[in-house]
C-alpha cells in the first residue's frame, strides 16, 4: 500500500514539473530575443543543407581554406567568398554591409551565440564583383 | 638577336598560348605558357615555378613592377605609418665600386627550393607549396617574425596595423607576416603574376622550370645567370640575368 502511495506521489510531481518546465520553455522563448538571419540572396537552397551547414559550416570552412592555401585547391562550392556573395546584405544605399555592421550575415548569428571569428581580420568581409558570379 | 626578332617574340609572347613554338635567333626556340591546372586539382611538384629578370632591359628610374604588385596584391593603400610600409616588391641598384656600372633590379622572395623562412617557423605557417612557391598560412601565423629574421634577402614585411577592404583573393591582416606570392591566385588561374605582366620592357619571364619546353628553361639554358647570394645553395627561384 504504501509502495503504491509513492508511485502516485512520483507521478503527481512529475507531471507537475513537467507542466511547470513546459511553461519555463515557454517563457523563455517569448522573452529571449532569436537571432534575425537575413535571407539569401540568391536560391532557396544551400551549398548543403540548411540544417548541416549551421553545425558544420566552419569545418567546410577550415577544410576549405587548408585546402586552398596549402595546396592549391581552388574548387569554389565552400569558398567563403561564395557564402559572402549569397548571404550579402545590403545597407539603405544598397552597398554591402562589411562585418562592422551588425547587420552582417556572419555576425547575426555570432554575436547571438557569442562566438568570436577572426576571419575579418584578414579577410573582406563583402562579395567581390566577380564573386557575384559564383 | 636582333631587334626585328625582338619584335616577333613580342608578338609571340603578347599571344602567348598553346605549345606552338616560334623560332628566333639560332638556337632559341620559345614555347607558350604551361596549360593552367584545373580548380579541383592540387599543385604539383611536377611544376617548379620560376621567375627570370633580365638586369639589362631593367631600367633604373622605373618601378611599374612594384606598383602593379601593390595594386593587384592591395597593398598599396598604407594608412599607417611610413616606417610599416609593406615591402613585398622593391626596386635595388647595385653600384660596383671598382668599374662603377650600376644595375638596376626588382627583389622580392625568390622561392627557394629550401627555404629558410619554412625550417624556422614554429607553426608551420610559413610553407612551400607544391610546386614551389613560398607562401605565409596566416591562419597559423602568430605574428614571431623569425622568417623574417631568417630570410637573407629581407623579402618578407610585417603587417603593423589594422588592413580593410582587401582583395578577396588575397587576404591580409594586422599580426602576420607577408611576402611576394608569385600572384598565386593568377598563376592557378593560368596568368602570369602582375610584375610580368606590368614590365614595359619586357624583362621579366615567368614559367615553369621543370619544364624543359617552357622559355625560362630554354634562358636558364643558354644564357648565363646568377643566383643571388648562391653560397648559400637554396636553389632559388629567381634568376637575374646581367648582374
Amino acid at each position: 500500500m504504501p509502495m503504491r502511495f509513492l508511485k502516485q506521489i512520483r507521478m503527481t510531481l512529475g507531471a507537475m514539473l513537467s507542466i511547470a518546465l513546459m511553461g519555463f520553455a515557454l517563457n523563455l522563448n517569448a522573452d529571449v530575443p532569436t537571432p534575425q538571419i537575413p535571407k539569401a540572396v540568391k536560391g532557396e537552397q544551400c551549398v548543403e543543407e540548411t540544417a548541416f551547414m549551421r553545425r558544420n559550416h566552419m569545418d567546410l570552412l577550415d577544410h576549405q581554406r587548408d585546402g586552398t592555401l596549402r595546396q592549391g585547391i581552388r574548387t569554389k562550392k565552400h569558398s567563403l567568398n561564395g557564402c559572402l556573395s549569397c548571404h550579402v546584405v545590403k545597407d539603405s544605399n544598397n552597398q554591402a554591409v562589411t562585418f562592422q555592421s551588425e547587420k552582417h550575415f556572419c555576425r547575426s548569428c555570432h554575436e547571438y551565440a557569442a562566438v568570436k571569428i577572426d576571419c575579418f581580420g584578414c579577410h573582406k568581409s563583402t562579395p567581390d564583383q566577380s564573386a557575384s558570379s559564383l | 638577336m636582333s631587334e626585328e626578332t625582338n619584335q616577333d617574340r613580342r608578338r609571340f609572347l603578347g599571344v602567348g598560348l598553346g605549345a606552338a613554338a616560334a623560332s628566333l635567333a639560332p638556337g632559341v626556340v620559345l614555347y607558350g605558357v604551361a596549360q593552367a591546372k584545373t580548380d579541383s586539382e592540387p599543385a604539383s611538384n611536377k611544376v617548379r615555378w620560376g621567375m627570370l629578370v633580365d638586369t639589362t632591359k631593367c631600367a633604373d628610374n622605373c618601378d611599374k613592377c612594384v606598383s602593379a604588385c601593390a595594386t593587384e596584391n592591395g597593398w598599396d593603400k598604407h594608412t599607417g605609418r611610413a616606417e610599416t610600409r609593406p615591402q613585398w616588391m622593391r626596386k635595388v641598384t647595385l653600384k660596383d665600386k671598382v668599374t662603377r656600372r650600376t644595375t638596376s633590379l626588382p627583389m622580392m622572395c625568390q622561392h627557394c627550393e629550401k627555404p629558410p623562412c619554412v625550417d624556422v617557423c614554429p607553426t608551420n605557417a610559413s610553407m612551400k607549396r607544391e610546386d614551389g612557391i613560398v607562401l605565409v598560412d596566416k591562419h597559423r601565423c602568430i605574428g614571431c617574425r623569425y622568417c623574417m629574421m631568417a630570410c637573407p634577402y629581407k623579402a618578407r614585411s610585417f603587417v603593423h596595423e589594422q588592413v580593410t577592404d582587401q582583395k578577396s583573393y588575397m587576404p591580409r591582416g594586422m599580426g602576420t607576416v607577408e611576402s611576394c606570392t608569385f600572384c598565386v591566385h593568377r598563376i592557378d588561374k593560368g596568368e602570369s603574376p602582375a610584375c610580368v605582366e606590368a614590365c614595359p620592357e619586357k624583362a621579366i619571364v615567368f614559367g615553369d622550370m621543370n619544364n624543359a619546353n617552357s622559355e625560362i628553361s630554354h634562358r636558364l639554358r643558354l644564357f648565363s645567370t646568377t643566383q643571388i647570394r648562391d653560397d648559400l645553395r637554396l636553389n632559388l627561384g629567381v634568376r637575374y640575368e646581367g648582374i
